[in-house]
């Protein structure tokens, strides 16, 4: 909401503060200022000035001479490319020397050969709006070169509140005010308006239907219209709006249109209550508040042909609608230079009507986001004769009649009980009745004792206080949240267990990050191919889906490194799954780790060349990542559970956890990443995070060996085919008890084998716990190992 | 000195008297080489010792006086003490080396080997050592899904969608029924239902709002919602818990300060500033000059939730609150673009470890 300073302190003029100060204060009743600006900026050099002469710039066709009197005494010559420049006029005027908002200072230049001294300003050269249709028109006669700000009453600062959606009240100036006056609502006063003549005007009451000046209103839905408040006002004459009524406007951002709708405008700006006017030619006798039909449609006033859907409520004539009712007026009925008599509107719609209208229509006006939050429902008198009374002052006219004032229905007033210890059991202070009063009474609540509990009656502008706790927070506002002390109380520990998960998650990434893994953070989000869930109203093409595995996201970060130049990448990620779910369930989610790296397994270092990482810093990778993710995990030789489509078939690895298949990671395959010629292998890991978490078995102390161990190299020609993990389970089945270790420490493939052969050394360590092995135990568990290799597997010592 | 010591009688035959030489070559050249104190020393006694015109070759010149049977033996013995003191002068000058304490050659200004350094991302960090604060102040870790539906993500939160309060949220949607959430309150409900007061929890997790990505906004981010009811929490505990929480994070002399807001499951609703931490309060550019810089939105548990969740609003008053730990990581590690964190450069990351 843009709140000029002066307009403010119109209202509220025992508001002293500075803009900044008030800003400071308006922070803490809850009204943040997001912006603070002055609108005199850049202006002072500004002057206004009288076109004496307007002539045909003799090198251009769209330019003019103009001769100006800016004061200085003599006339000065300025070029002009606006249209509607005319003799005897009167401008803003920018001088040679002068700088405008934008950083634009004025220079003598020479346009096509013509000499011009100064700029006649476009209202958005001067930062006071968008119009930048033409040069700014003043109305009215001016003093030649008397300062533009200081005339027009420029000399304001526009504060941008940040309003809540709960508090519609501060859409309004009048709500701003109540808010920051020092004394409250007893501070405010409407401003006097120039040319107001005091005229009473006389407001009818009726209930569902009545007549105005010989109009009929009536309301047939009184659930969507619940107030309607109609005048008849004769000969006026629609033109522009004195300069005051311009500047107004322009000061809280808004573009004067005519005296008419300006008013309307003025009144919305300064109260908070939405007015329309209709042509009353183009209108007809007889005006009804309903819900559309099916098939009806209006031209809306910004010039869009709208089918109407039923349910939305219109302000119709006797044949058509013409306005949609609280949000925008019809273009036909609508308020121009030829409109003699107007048909005013003041009305109160219902919240939710509007915005369901608003919203299907794709529409928001500063209409429909007032009625959306509630506007006051005892504000409509009250605005009826403002305008009426602007209006006149502006644009002249008579009301015909009295106005009328539909209500079928009384508004109920919102009274809610306060009890003193609850306040004091939800603030954790003892208050008095005294500083209840005090507090609410400055912003219009009524308080009064009834022995227990107080009856608090609720005005109209605060429809967001409805409950006991709502009338508890308007007390800690009022008072301030600042003067509440802090102080911590004895707490219970809570009952809610912590989520088995994050434990989960914590042992993993302490798995990645102690083998020089960083973590990252990719979006859900991902392209159709990857996502089996999609979004209703994705962003982009690229991220129209719910990704259902990590890898892809990891890989384009993967890439996005290369492209930068950086080789060596290691990145892992825990974060969500999704695919579809079953039954009712829409979405079935999933948390799961993931890994990419490529590079050398290490920094590179002067002494020696720096390996790439191969299939065995994968294994072993898995192999660490297992016990994280539950007990007696293991890795096989497999094709790997999630994104295989992206790995190389015959290079992969499962993650097992008892039965099932948690994860895996292979070698991602060509044509899968989109590499840079440098680039090396890439190693792709994903598994499963199970969410109920894992129960870790507890380690059992085992006696530290204090008996010497013996060890065994055996060379052993394995035929091809015949897995380590096999002969690894032989030797173990064979050795016995004494056998304590079993490693593979070398392979040979090449020369000097038979055909279809490979060597493996391996390395057996034997050790007794109570005594030391005599050579011919050792001799005699090494025969066993060795008979039984050749007869089970057909492997021999080399 | 030291060496071994033999004693042998005064006059002796040829042979004994070139195996005594020997020896006593053997003893002093020993004791010679342990007290060498550089690497130029050592090379000295080489030549010295063993050198074309040292000791052990004037030893070996004698050998020609020798009866033919003789001079294998005395050979051997010289040799022996040949390779003793080569090994103990090569040992000598390896140390002289290894420590470089005189001319040695090895540049000990180069970089030693390094590992890789892995690291949690900062938004990670950042939530571990909030919700580690809070941990101290008795609140647990608790998790929630992030595909949710509309009744947790607003109904249960007191947020009709008919109300302009829904317009807060840019959403996305999976069907009529399903969102992404949009902030991690939804938690706060789903607990309650489950379990019942004392509860007192944080939440941090992936939230989702339809903005485009821009140097502040994505269309995914990180918060952290936290809750703790009972009976007999006050809005005074609340501050106190809030300032607390803040002083341990930012710093001990952060002051807090609270001013009215709004959220529909709050009420009171706060939003809470701590003192800027790059000026202290007098006010910056990163600041705009107010010396405050906004943390969370917080409040007191509107009665309305606890109703929808099956709590007695009256005898239970609660406290919730949530912050984005991205912001937090950006305004502390001074990170200019919210994209970075999703970028994963990991020239990026690394300032992090």
């Amino acid at each position: 909401m843009n709140i000029s300073y002066r307009w403010l302190r119109a209202i509220a003029p025992t508001i002293t503060d500075a803009p900044h100060e008030l800003a400071e204060r308006l922070a803490l009743l809850g009204a943040p200022v997001d912006e603070i600006v002055e609108l005199s900026e850049g202006l002072r050099g500004v002057v206004i000035a009288r076109v004496e002469e307007v002539r045909r710039h003799p090198n251009a066709d769209r330019l003019r001479l103009c001769l100006v009197d800016a004061g200085a005494g003599h006339p000065l010559q300025v070029v002009c490319g606006a249209s509607n420049v005319e003799a005897g006029g009167f401008y803003p005027f920018a001088p040679v020397g002068a700088t405008l908002p934008g950083g634009l200072t004025i220079g003598r230049a020479k346009l096509r050969g013509e000499l011009s001294e100064g700029m006649l300003c476009s209202a958005r050269e001067l930062g006071l709006g968008r119009d930048h249709l033409g040069i700014m028109t003043l109305r009215g006669e001016w003093a030649p070169g008397s300062s533009f700000i200081e005339s027009l009453g420029l000399d304001d600062v526009r504060l941008l509140v940040d309003v809540t959606p709960n508090r519609p009240d501060l859409l309004s100036h009048l709500g701003v005010a109540r808010e920051a006056a020092p004394g409250g609502t007893e501070d405010l006063r409407l401003p006097e308006l120039a040319g107001a003549d005091g005229r009473v005007v006389e407001i009818a009451s009726a209930g569902e239907s009545g007549r105005t000046a010989g109009v009929r209103v009536t309301i047939d839905d009184s659930a969507g219209c619940p107030r309607y408040l109609g005048a008849v006002l004769r000969g006026v004459r629609v033109g522009p709006s004195p300069e005051w009524l311009a500047t107004r406007l322009r000061s809280v951002g808004l573009r004067p249109i005519n005296n008419v709708v300006d008013a309307t405008n003025y009144v919305l700006i300064e109260l908070g209550q939405p007015l329309h006017a209709f042509d009353l030619e183009r209108l007809g006798s007889d005006v009804r508040v309903r819900l559309a039909g099916a098939g009806e449609t209006i031209r809306t006033l910004d010039g869009t042909d709208r089918p109407l859907e039923a349910g939305m409520l219109v302000i119709a004539d006797a044949s058509r609608p013409v306005a949609v009712a609280g949000v925008m007026g019809g273009e036909e009925t609508e308020v121009t230079e030829s409109t003699r008599d107007i048909f005013l509107e003041c009305a109160l719609f219902e919240p939710k009507t509007v915005r369901t209208t608003a919203r299907s229509l794709g529409l928001s006006t500063d209409s429909s986001y007032r009625f959306e939050r509630g506007v006051d429902p005892d504000l409509q008198p009250v605005a009826l004769r403002r305008a009426i009374a602007l209006i006149r002052a502006v644009a002249g006219g008579t009301l015909d009649g009295h106005a009328i004032d539909l209500l079928p229905r009384k508004v109920e007033r919102t009274v809610v009980a306060l009890r003193l210890e609850r306040v004091e059991r939800v603030l954790g202070v003892g208050l008095t009745e005294e500083a209840l009063l005090d507090s609410l009474g400055q912003i219009g609540f009524v308080v009064e004792p009834t022995g227990g509990a107080l009856r608090v009656r609720v005005p109209g502008y605060r429809p967001d206080v409805t409950r006991e706790i709502d009338v508890i927070e308007e007390v800690a506002r009022r008072i301030g949240y600042e003067a509440f002390p802090e102080e911590l109380l004895p707490l219970r520990p809570t009952r809610v267990p912590e989520d088995p998960l994050l434990r989960v998650g914590r042992a993993v990434q302490d798995v990645f990050t102690a083998r020089g893994f960083l973590e990252a953070r990719t979006v859900s989000f991902a392209p159709e191919q990857e996502g089996r869930v999609p979004l209703l109203n994705p962003l982009s093409a690229e991220e129209s889906h719910l990704r259902d595995a990590l890898g892809p996201g990891l890989l384009r970060r993967l890439e996005h490194n290369w492209s930068r130049g950086t080789r060596d990448v290691r990145l892992f990620e825990i974060g969500t799954v999704f695919g579809p779910g079953r039954g009712e369930e829409l979405v079935r989610e999933e948390v799961r780790v993931a890994a990419v790296f490529t590079g050398s397994r290490r920094p590179a270092h002067w002494s020696e060349d720096a390996p790439a990482y191969d299939l065995w810093d994968l294994k072993a990778l898995l192999s660490d990542l297992g016990p994280a993710l539950g007990p007696g995990a293991e890795v096989l030789p497999g094709e790997p559970a999630f994104s295989a489509a992206l790995l190389v078939g015959d290079l992969g690895f499962e993650l097992r956890v008892g039965e099932k298949v948690v994860g895996g990671g292979g070698l991602v395959r060509e044509g899968a990443v989109d590499a840079p010629a440098w680039a090396g292998d890439v190693w792709l890991v994903e598994a499963r995070i199970p969410r109920g978490g894992v129960l870790r078995a507890s380690p059992r102390y085992r006696p530290v060996p204090e008996q010497p161990a013996v060890e065994r190299d055996l060379a052993l020609l394995t035929p091809v085919g015949v897995p380590s993990a096999e002969v690894d389970a032989t030797i173990h089945a064979a050795a016995g008890d004494l056998l304590e270790a079993v490693r593979p420490f070398d392979l040979y493939e090449g020369k000097g084998l038979p055909e279809g052969s490979r060597s493996v050394a391996w390395r057996l360590r034997f050790r007794a716990a109570n005594r030391t092995l005599t050579d011919a135990e050792v001799d005699a568990a090494v025969e066993r190992v060795l008979t039984r290799l050749e007869e089970g597997l057909g492997v021999r010592r080399r | 000195m030291g060496g071994r010591t033999r004693s042998y009688p005064d006059t002796l035959p040829m042979r004994l008297d070139l195996i005594r030489q020997l020896h006593d070559l053997e003893s002093e050249g020993t004791a010679a080489v342990a007290s060498a104190t550089g690497a130029s020393e050592v090379e000295r006694l080489r030549v010295e010792l063993l050198g074309r015109k040292g000791r052990l070759t004037g030893v070996l010149r004698q050998l020609g006086s020798l009866a033919a049977e003789e001079r294998p033996a005395v050979g051997a013995e010289a040799n022996r003490v040949k390779e003793v003191l080569s090994s103990l002068l090569d040992r000598k000058a390896d140390s002289f080396a290894d420590t470089g304490s005189a001319g040695t050659s090895v540049d000990l200004s180069l970089p030693g080997r390094e590992w890789w350094h892995g690291g949690l991302h900062p938004i990670t960090q950042v939530v571990d050592e909030i919700c580690g604060i809070f941990h101290e102040l008795g609140f647990v870790r608790v998790a929630g899904p992030e595909a949710e539906t509309r009744w947790y993500n607003f109904t249960a939160l007191n947020t009709p969608l008919d109300h302009p309060a829904a317009d807060m949220h840019d959403t996305f949607y999976l069907s009529e029924d399903t969102v992404l959430r949009t902030h991690t309150s939804p938690v706060q409900a789903r607990i309650m239902e489950v379990y019942q007061p004392p509860v007192r929890i944080v939440v941090p997790g992936r939230c989702f709002r339809r903005d485009s990505y821009d140097a502040s906004h994505a269309p995914v981010f990180e918060q952290i919602e936290g809750l703790a009811v009972d009976e007999g929490i006050t809005f005074v505990d609340f501050k106190a818990t809030i300032a607390e929480f803040a002083r341990r994070f930012f710093g001990p002399a952060t002051r807090t300060r609270f001013r009215p807001s709004f959220f529909p499951f709050t009420e009171p609703s706060a939003e809470v500033d701590v003192s800027c931490q790059l000026c202290g309060g007098t006010g910056c550019s990163a600041c705009k000059g107010t010396g405050w810089m906004e943390i969370m939105g917080a409040g007191m548990v509107d009665p309305a939730v606890f109703e929808n969740v099956g709590y007695d609003p009256e005898r239970y008053i609660g406290f919730a609150f949530g912050m984005g730990p991205a912001r937090i990581a950006m305004q502390r590690y001074r990170i200019p673009d919210i994209r970075l964190f999703y970028e994963n450069d990991v020239r990026f990351l690394e300032q992090f470890r």
